[in-house]
């Protein structure tokens, strides 16, 4: 879209052309994600996970649509309705698995992709505003997946609704009236069940439409490469089609062999047996946890044990919200010129800490609230303020970064013979370069 | 400007936070938590191995018989199975006349109107029919049972944590309260009503042992002896059937699903090779790759201080 | 999406055409193969919206017609439909018999429509074949319009003593349902 050489539009049929003409449909998918769109050449397979994303979405929206037909979202008959799909329904129990399962990894897919952007200063000028509409895109996934999950009205549907719902307590004044608006009641109910159900088919859609001006946003510059050095010519960059549709579905195809692993041999490894009991409002379960994708989260709340000018469990909201938002300002914390980790050493260093402070993080917020994990959790979630807001701000002022190749295509050919040399090296007599 | 603030805000969250370790930490060391009976007694499920386990596993129908009968015979005296329809006892290998008879025998009847006085009566079930619940509603359910509800057996081996293990390890798991726990945790003598057992996550239930005796239940002949240890097994195999009527359609579309996609995923990865094929993203020496070659470089490279 | 194109971009033009087909081939392959994919995911999604198992197992329903007498119907329900048992009397039997076939706009006889040794006893479905009301004449005193049979009060179509359309907008007789005596007061219906 943006790049010189980008390929113009020519088509191929009379149908084609005859649509072009009344309306450039084609050509904008051409320009977008055809051979139109120039991509830099030396992406490697953390840039596949976007299209995962986006592929996962569609499975869930189709897959929803069609669990909505059978599901009945009353309070005495949602439960008896998805076992209905389960066991009545043709096809519904793969359908069933295939959504529940297709939430997490959504989650994991986009996690992976969050953190190839923070690696690679993904996040970093001119592409801000993609970050940040990707964060606005993560928000509405953790509204949807929450809603979503209160809909079977199990045990723990009910009381992490309780949970979540009575987050918003914790704020003085307006805190409980907020939250018996958002509960049409004073418990998770009726009223509750059927709003979370029409938001939960609402907002997937909402995604859809963030979605579209994430990649727009992207488009204008185009893509980020694991060098972080801009592309300067038409030598740095391949055409979107056949290069990486080619990637990115065998790719997928190989994704998606796991997540059939999971969801034909494994379905509730990654949920929790309490949502196999009917809601019941006056017996808590044993350990009350949400579903994994949210545990750091979770762990980050349960932190914060001591009143200090604050309540506790008000710093553990703040904190909650406040490890997301903070992420917002990220471009601006970071502001070293150098994008990629590959080039910023100590960078790299802390933002391998900072997965396994999140993997912590999460370990922690899955498990039972023991004094130790809950030390632990303290430590790890101090870590993570302090990453993001005092240490990168520190490291990007003061680092020496390693020197950047001229660019992308400079960093692979200088020409063949040198290339093929290892460092150091001259070219062993006999020895030949294969390209691949 | 904007960035001291929000370091500011990040001081003062790592700060309440360590506030909150230190004295986290402290609570630990002057008062550590009570040890309690249940984490010392508490036991994990015994290993159980069924003929629908792993990915290829099909259920047992004999089993599944048996299980159906002990359910019947047993549990079904207290513990609904309201997911159940009657008709689908065929995937359990009884045919239709057998599973109509079933239902019309069974000792429980279905909620219905009088016809012709329009007062609450009960009918026969019909195949069409879920199994009715032995009460009619949670108070009398807790009435007859000491104030305890007996759960619903449809889906319990999905709904514990252990599955059928647990439901087999909780079945053959009663014995007498160890005196070396009342000794210790005077606190946590079984109260009377309950019964102990260390596989129960409180280590006391409500529901007495129901299956006491060998030969409590009479298999027909051709199945092994209907020891408790056995019946145990067989209504637990019973219960993951109730649980995942699927599982074998499931297993098998797995199958088929997986083996497709890997297939997908070769020839995927084969069409992106071959269209990458003329495109330079690496260059490979095919004569470098020899030991002392590879020991050259990396000398070479320590000297020139470059990072691999 | 973007239709595939034959060959991969900087393709060596010095490959030879076998080995450009070849190439192709592997292309077309992944697609296709991809494209089954996609047609088997699709055929669950579109099964799922037909009837599940337990609907299917309610598609008979069994009646008891022991306590209607000569002259009476009920109606129960058979497919969440509403479904019309009469017991004819021998004037309504003599009434239908009598009338020609030719001058019938759904050409049927009595005994078509029921079973035999069994004509007094007609099964019908009670769903007004024109736009779907439940037409009246089952109740006592409802009104059995001009030709003695049922009467739909939506349009004005009216059935005879064999519930088949004589005047009004109905195209054809009320429905006869596949049904058989599991006993002499039992019927099955479906």
């Amino acid at each position: 879209m943006s790049f010189a050489w980008a390929k113009p539009y020519e088509p191929k049929s009379g149908l084609m052309r005859w649509l072009d003409e009344r309306l450039p449909l084609p050509r904008l998918v051409y320009g977008a994600v055809g051979g139109g769109y120039p991509v830099p050449r030396n992406l490697n397979y953390w840039w596949n996970f976007g299209v995962l994303a986006g592929l996962f979405l569609a499975i869930q929206i189709v897959t929803g649509i069609v669990l909505a037909m059978w599901y009945y979202s009353s309070a005495d008959g949602a439960f008896n309705s998805v076992e209905h799909i389960m066991r009545d329904v043709n096809a519904g129990w793969a359908i069933r698995y295939i959504h529940m399962n297709g939430a997490s990894f959504f989650f994991i897919v986009t996690y992976i992709h969050i953190f190839r952007g923070l690696y690679y200063g993904s996040y970093k000028a001119p592409r801000e505003l993609v970050w940040m509409l990707g964060l606005v895109i993560y928000l509405l996934m953790m509204a949807t997946a929450f809603m979503g999950y209160v809909l079977p009205w199990g045990q723990m549907s009910y009381w992490g609704a309780q949970v979540i719902t009575g987050f918003f307590s914790a704020f003085p004044l307006v805190g409980e009236p907020i939250r018996i608006w958002l509960l049409g009641g004073y418990a998770p109910d009726q009223a509750a069940l059927t709003r979370f159900f029409s938001l939960h088919y609402l907002l997937p859609f909402v995604i859809a439409a963030v979605v579209v001006l994430h990649i727009w946003a992207l488009h204008i510059p185009g893509s980020n490469n694991p060098t972080g050095v801009d592309v300067k010519d038409e030598k740095d960059t391949l055409p979107f089609h056949p290069f990486y549709t080619a990637k990115d579905g065998w790719a997928a195809a190989a994704f998606l062999t796991v997540f059939a692993l999971f969801v034909y041999f494994a379905p509730n490894f990654l949920g929790h047996p309490d949502n196999y009991i009917p809601a019941n409002p006056l017996a808590t379960p044993a350990h009350i946890v949400p579903e994994w994708y949210f545990w750091p989260f979770y762990a980050i709340l349960r932190a914060f044990t001591v009143d200090f000018i604050l309540p506790a469990k008000l710093w553990g909201v703040l904190a909650m919200f406040g490890s997301i938002l903070i992420l917002f300002f990220l471009p601006w914390l970071d502001r070293s010129p150098v994008r990629s980790g590959s080039y910023r050493p100590v960078f790299k260093r802390f933002f391998w800490l900072l997965v396994i402070d999140v993997l912590i993080l999460g370990w922690a917020g899955g498990s039972a609230a023991t004094p130790i994990r809950v030390a632990i959790s303290q430590l790890a979630a101090a870590y993570y303020f302090a990453h993001f807001l005092i240490i990168l701000p520190l490291i990007s002022a003061f680092e020496r970064p390693l020197p950047l190749p001229d660019s992308i295509s400079s960093s692979r050919l200088h020409g063949e013979q040198k290339e093929a040399a290892p460092a150091g090296i001259s070219p062993r007599r006999g020895a030949t370069a294969t390209a691949e | 400007m904007l960035r001291f603030i929000l370091g500011l805000i990040g001081a003062v969250f790592s700060v309440v936070l360590l506030i909150s370790f230190f004295s986290n930490v402290s609570t630990y060391l002057t008062s550590p938590p009570e040890h309690t009976a249940e984490e010392e007694f508490h036991l994990h499920p015994k290993h159980l191995t069924l003929a629908s386990d792993g990915p290829m596993g099909k259920f047992d129908r004999k089993q599944l018989q048996r299980g159906f009968q002990v359910y019947k015979e047993v549990c079904a005296a207290c513990h609904g199975l309201s997911l159940v329809a009657f008709r689908d006892l065929e995937a359990l290998g009884y045919n239709e006349p057998e599973v109509k008879a079933i239902a019309n025998q069974w000792a429980t009847e279905v909620p219905s109107v009088n016809p012709e006085t329009g007062e609450a009566a009960t009918r026969k079930a019909l195949p069409a029919d879920r199994f009715p619940s032995p009460y009619a509603n949670e108070v009398a359910a807790r009435a007859a049972n000491n104030n305890a509800l007996p759960p619903d057996l449809s889906l319990i081996t999905k709904a514990r944590e252990g599955g059928a293990a647990y439901v087999y390890s909780l079945l053959t798991g009663y014995r007498p309260q160890p005196a070396e726990l009342v000794k210790k945790f005077p606190a946590a003598k079984t109260p009377q009503g309950l019964h102990y057992n260390p596989y129960f996550p409180n280590l006391n239930l409500a529901m007495p042992a129901p299956l006491t005796a060998d030969g409590q239940v009479t298999y027909a002949p051709g199945n092994p002896a209907p020891t408790v240890d056995q019946m145990a097994k067989d209504v637990a195999a019973f219960l993951v059937w109730t649980a995942e009527p699927k599982l074998e359609k499931r297993h098998a579309t797995g199958l088929a699903v997986t083996v497709f996609l890997l297939f997908a995923t070769i020839l995927g990865y084969f069409a992106y090779r071959n269209i990458w094929a003329n495109e330079k993203r690496k260059v490979r020496v095919t004569g470098v790759l020899d030991p002392e070659n590879q020991a050259k470089t990396a000398r070479a490279r320590r000297k020139a201080g470059v990072k691999g | 999406m973007a239709t595939l194109e034959q060959s991969a971009q900087g393709s060596d033009p010095a490959e030879s055409t076998d080995g450009v087909r070849r190439r192709d081939f592997l292309n077309v392959a992944a697609v296709s193969f991809a494209g089954v994919g996609v047609v088997a995911l699709a055929l669950p999604l579109i099964s799922q919206m037909n009837p599940p198992a337990d609907v299917l197992a309610l598609a008979s329903t069994e009646v008891d017609i022991s306590k209607i007498a000569s002259g009476q119907a009920i109606k129960t329900v058979w497919r969440k439909q509403p479904v019309f048992i009469r017991n004819l009397t021998p004037a309504e039997i003599q009434a239908a018999n009598a009338v020609p076939t030719s001058e019938l706009r759904d050409p049927q006889t009595l005994a078509e429509r029921t079973k035999p040794g069994k004509t007094n006893w007609l099964i019908t479905l009670g769903v007004c074949t024109h736009l779907g009301c439940v037409p009246l004449g089952t109740g006592e005193g409802e009104n059995r319009g001009p030709y003695g049979g049922y009467f739909c009060p939506c349009h004005g179509s009216a059935y005879d003593t064999a519930a088949r359309i004589r005047s009004g907008p109905a195209p054809s007789n009320l429905m006869v349902p596949n049904y058989e005596f599991v006993s002499d007061t039992t019927v099955r219906i479906g």
